[in-house]
């Protein structure tokens, strides 16, 4: 436990020295924040409730998601390509050999980014947005504290998902084809693009049920009070638990059977 | 990546070897020009030969290729099916129907798909001024502009453009547009001078970074921030964003106001309708900056020494 703290810590401050690179993409987020809004107040003038979403709902939907993308890395970013070169040059055998689990490891640190970028890059954009538009943010601490449980969770399915696709690594040498697909995922399956909500049908349904939506829609809904009472929060943050738990399970799997694949050269 | 990199020393030598002398003196006027034509000639070779050597190089993955192409084309592909989805909803967005909003659409992935390829990878500058490596670019006789214009260079990247360009085909297709020769030359035009449009906003950005260091998503943020605006109508934003990117950052150039005109629609500034047939030349002027920027850039680097 206190190695994995130590860790996370590192991970802390390893991007928090990327001090101009952090202003940029806090600039980029807003930037995107206010051309989603606009598109949003366009759509929503047009179809009041749209989603279950009023219009101050669906504002602070684009703004509480821009402040959330880097952290929980839904457009690409984090560790995975890092992990990957380690695994392509062959420096992955050393950390097979560290006396601390592979997978818990790469946790800790991802833990400890996704830490600093939310508070880095999630507190002006939201700031922001709330100084320009009608944001529907709740009053009720514990709606907050439910939500940073929840966002707590996010990131921990979003670094399942992604440990697996660095694993890849291990048979296909080049990741870049399946992290551009992952990051396709994961930018339109979370909610990212438009409210999960909004999407017709049974492909609703779909991609509701989807751990994408464990990311960025659920979090979201439990910020907006969507799951009403004790219960439904209880069931929205099971829903993500439950995905973190699988995911991370088959990301087990899938580690085994990679390094019982590596072989290691000398010199 | 790093045999990769070798591989790149090697090209950029033997792009030395021949044409050593370039520039060595420029006594009077003739001399000067002939030896700036040279300059460009050469730039224009040594692109062409770091790029060559960066498909074959890609190519050995074909597979992951590919996959890179297929996976660019779906992840621009995916905000048309958001838009889409939107219409499953509602008629219009901001009075446009989804036809005249695919042709705004997918003109603007398409420019930038093509900034994107030809000299997308100018915002690796600031990686590269941070290790150092920048340093090898400079005393190779090749102008450093083509070689981080050519750094990396991705062909998956013809993934958007054939995704915008399919999007655009659709609209055109499908809209009810009385085309004239005007606006039939106003398409292929819009597409070609958005390009060169972002183009000059990438260069302007890379000349950022050496002030800056790492600052590259504010590059993004013009790029593909102007393009996801872009491609939903003028009408839905707020007037003074639209000045903005009219006369700040001319992106409105880039596909709204020549959009406009062949949809036959008024556009929001109420600009006289000759401005729709300006792109090529904002392009063009949008370049001086651009340039100069990028020289005193050039000019002010120090070596990190490392």
């Amino acid at each position: 436990m206190r190695l994995h703290l130590a860790v996370a810590a590192g991970g802390f401050r390893r991007y928090a020295t990327y001090g101009t690179a952090t202003a940029a993409g806090v600039f980029t987020n807003t930037v995107f924040g206010f051309i989603v809004a606009y598109t949003y107040i366009a759509l929503w003038d047009q179809r009041p409730g749209l989603g279950g979403y009023d219009q101050a709902q669906a504002l602070t939907f684009v703004w509480v998601s821009q402040s959330l993308l880097a952290a929980a890395a839904l457009i690409g970013g984090g560790f995975q390509e890092e992990l990957q070169e380690r695994i392509r040059t062959g420096d992955v055998a050393v950390d097979l050999y560290r006396p601390a689990d592979l997978q818990m490891w790469w946790l800790a640190a991802d833990l400890g980014r996704a830490g600093f970028q939310l508070l880095g890059r999630g507190v002006v954009p939201l700031v922001a947005g709330a100084l320009v538009f009608p944001l529907a943010l709740p009053v009720d601490p514990v709606r907050w504290l439910l939500f940073l449980v929840s966002v707590l969770l996010a990131l921990v399915v979003s670094f399942a998902l992604r440990y697996m696709v660095g694993l890849v690594a291990f048979w296909l040498m080049d990741g870049q084809g399946i992290n551009i697909m992952a990051t396709v995922s994961s930018i339109f399956f979370s909610g990212m693009l438009l409210p999960l909500t909004v999407f017709p049908g049974g492909f609703g349904e779909f991609v509701r049920a989807m751990p994408w939506a464990a990311m960025l829609q659920v979090p979201m809904d439990v910020l907006l009070g969507k799951h009403a009472g004790a219960g439904g929060a209880a069931e929205a943050l099971a829903f993500q638990a439950g995905w973190a738990l699988v995911l991370l399970g088959a990301g087990r799997l899938l580690q085994s059977a990679a390094t019982r694949k590596v072989v290691v050269q000398g010199g | 990546m790093a045999e990769a990199g070798v591989e790149a020393e090697a090209v950029a030598g033997a792009v030395a070897g021949p044409r050593f002398r370039a520039g060595g003196f420029a006594g009077d006027g003739a001399v000067a020009q002939e030896a700036r034509r040279g300059r460009v000639r050469e730039g224009l070779r040594g692109y062409r030969l770091i790029v060559g050597m960066w498909i074959r190089s890609t190519m050995t993955y074909r597979t992951s290729f590919v996959l890179t192409t297929v996976g660019h084309a779906a992840i621009t592909l995916l905000d048309f099916v958001a838009i889409y989805i939107m219409f499953s909803h509602v008629d219009a967005l901001g009075g446009f129907t989804l036809p005249e909003i695919a042709l705004l659409y997918g003109s603007c992935s398409a420019s930038l798909g093509l900034a994107d390829m030809l000299l997308g990878n100018t915002d690796r500058i600031g990686a590269r001024i941070r290790d150092g490596s920048l340093d090898t670019m400079l005393v190779r006789p090749v102008p450093v502009l083509a070689q981080v214009a050519a750094d990396r260079f991705a062909l998956r990247r013809l993934g958007r453009i054939g995704q915008g360009l399919g999007v655009m085909g659709w609209a055109v297709w499908t809209l009810d547009v009385e085309w004239t020769a005007g606006k039939v030359l106003l398409v292929p035009v819009m597409v070609l001078a958005g390009a060169a449009i972002f183009a000059a906003v990438m260069v302007t950005g890379a000349a950022f970074q050496f002030v800056s260091g790492d600052a590259a998503e504010v590059q993004n943020s013009f790029t593909y921030g102007g393009c996801t605006m872009l491609q939903y109508p003028p009408t839905v934003f707020a007037q003074d964003l639209v000045r903005g990117v009219t006369f700040i950052v001319p992106l409105a150039f880039v596909n709204w106001l020549p959009a406009l005109h062949v949809l036959g629609r008024p556009d929001p500034l109420g600009l006289p309708g000759w401005v729709a047939f300006l792109s090529p030349l904002v392009a063009f002027v949008v370049f001086l900056p651009a340039s100069l920027a990028w020289r005193a850039g050039v000019r002010s680097y120090r070596s990190t020494g490392s």
